[in-house]
């Protein structure tokens, strides 16, 4: 097993802090993982992306050019970032902020709307969550229960923010498992 | 310790505490800002200091007195920093004092970016201050290497007397990976060391000093350091990563690099070429005799770094026309890919023999 995620949206949208989750996740499901954020001279409001590598050997590159994934928050991220993932991989995409369908045929895209979702389940904020959910759902690269846990941990003794956020992760992982649409016939 | 996941630079500045480092001393500069500020948290929390100095000159002067009094502590900064601090560096290297600097590179020259670079090759391994002197230089390539390296870094710099340097990038020093600490050390129960100004109560006075007016005593200092820096070559360590048989292209590289090239050799032996890494963790000392046997085993050699060629110069030398040497760098703050690294490598073993 090895795979090479791409996650990105705008800045605040909280795509460093669904990379670490799953990172902490596939540490504690005994695989080797890194967590490497783009950094540079950012602005408030642009665009922000983080690389995980999860796997079952020592990880070499932290950083890819040929994600097997990519979890794109905006249409930003999807137009840099869905070229470069590799034939079947998979392409969350949140529709609340992308108008435009994905062009790739020969990925298994996961359509989530994932602000209105969040906003439903009590805050737009979370919708990072559902995104990171919808690819657990899509990928079963680690199991919803380890990520349970570390977010239970890392937001330990908020309990609404907890449970806000565990609610829009089941959400995710619910559409993750029903509505991807896998690669047609290249 | 369970395994943390960590931040390359928080793990430098865990791996110094657990050392035994109570003092640090440094300036503000990206991309190693989370090392002074994790210091900042944790050092207090130990009975330990931080201190913001009020500029990289100050700070690395700050570590002359503190060294000299026989305290574990640490710098970090960034190229242009380090830069700075290198006069304190020679003062420090000349007064023979225990010390750890972190450089966590950037591109240059001068103010240059503050995306990863590997273009202070020269000024680790080479001097970078003035006069003769060496830095021992270790190079990490993963976050747990980060930290194991770091709590070395401080035996070694009491064992030789010597500022010891740790060579990251930008990337390492951002990245997040499990991590787990060996067992910390208590300042308290480190050995005494029997040069430090202490406070000369019932003995006389030790004097910590890299003035030497007299020709023939600062040419006895020069020797004697001369021949400290030939017993560090003991330390030399290295990373052979499938290079075991005969090989169409031995990569070497260095600290993130390294790794970057590890993915790149993956892909080469799946295409069936052999391919195989060289990767040194010291970069002063070089290891030399290391590099010489896998270059024997090898048709073509490719050096590749951050940089326009640093370290291509040394493995020139030890190769001495052994094989060919071909150079492959990005700079800028650009990384290269591990399919773009393949490519070239690839290239040259099309070369024929």
């Amino acid at each position: 097993m090895h795979h090479e995620l791409i996650l990105a949206g705008f800045g605040g949208q909280g795509v460093l802090l669904i990379g670490k989750l799953l990172a902490y996740a596939g540490m504690r499901a005994g695989l080797e993982v890194t967590w490497m954020p783009a950094y540079g001279p950012e602005m408030r409001g642009g665009t922000c992306n983080c690389t995980v590598v999860l796997s079952d050997r020592q990880v070499g590159s932290p950083v890819t050019s040929r994600p097997h994934g990519a979890i794109v928050l905006n249409l930003q991220s999807i137009d840099k970032f869905e070229p470069m993932v590799r034939p079947g991989g998979i392409l969350v995409m949140n529709t609340s902020l992308i108008n435009r369908p994905a062009s790739r045929a020969d990925l298994t895209v996961v359509p989530v709307a994932a602000n209105q979702i969040a906003q439903e389940e009590g805050s737009v904020k979370a919708a990072n969550m559902v995104a990171l959910g919808a690819f657990l759902g899509a990928s079963g690269i680690v199991s919803k229960d380890l990520v349970e846990g570390v977010l239970a941990e890392t937001f330990a003794g908020r309990q609404k923010i907890v449970q806000l956020n565990l609610a829009c992760l089941a959400k995710g992982v619910e559409i993750g498992r029903t509505c991807a649409r896998p690669p047609s016939a290249a | 310790m369970a395994k943390k996941l960590m931040k390359g630079c928080e793990a430098i500045g865990e791996a110094a505490i657990q050392a035994g480092c109570r003092l640090f001393f440094g300036y503000p500069i990206t991309p190693q800002n989370e090392i002074p500020e994790y210091m900042s948290g944790r050092l207090p929390q130990v009975g330990g200091t931080f201190v913001q100095a009020e500029s990289e000159v100050a700070a690395s002067n700050m570590l002359y007195g503190a060294a000299g009094a026989g305290c574990r502590c640490l710098t970090s900064s960034s190229s242009p920093g380090i830069s700075l601090m290198m006069e304190g560096v020679s003062y420090l290297a000349g007064a023979e004092l225990p010390v750890v600097i972190v450089n966590i590179m950037r591109g240059g020259p001068g103010l240059g970016g503050i995306l990863p670079s590997q273009s202070d090759y020269f000024q680790a391994t080479k001097g970078g201050g003035h006069g003769d002197y060496r830095l021992l230089v270790l190079a990490p390539s993963t976050v747990q290497e980060a930290a194991d390296l770091t709590m070395e870094a401080f035996d070694l710099a009491d064992k030789y007397r010597n500022p010891v340097m740790i060579l990251g990038d930008g990337l390492i020093g951002q990245m997040m990976e499990p991590v787990e600490f060996k067992p910390g050390i208590d300042p308290a129960a480190l050995p005494d060391k029997a040069w430090a100004t202490t406070g000369a109560a019932g003995r006389p006075p030790n004097i910590v000093n890299s003035l030497f007016l007299k020709a023939e005593e600062l040419e006895q200092h020069n020797l004697d350091l001369g021949a400290k820096y030939r017993a560090m070559q003991s330390e030399v360590r290295c990373e052979l990563y499938r290079a075991d048989d005969s090989l169409d292209v031995l990569i070497v590289a260095y600290g993130t690099v390294a790794r970057i090239a590890r993915t790149s050799v993956d892909a080469l032996r799946e295409k069936g070429l052999k391919a195989g890494l060289f990767r040194p963790v010291t970069l002063y000392p070089y290891p030399d005799e290391a590099l010489a046997r896998a270059v024997e085993r090898a048709r073509q050699v490719l050096v590749t770094e951050l940089s326009m060629g640093q370290m291509v110069e040394d493995v020139r030398a030890i190769v001495a026309g052994r094989a060919p040497v071909a150079f492959y760098g990005r700079v800028g703050g650009m990384v290269m890919t591990a399919e773009e690294l393949a490519e070239q490598a690839e290239k040259l073993a099309a070369v024929p023999a």
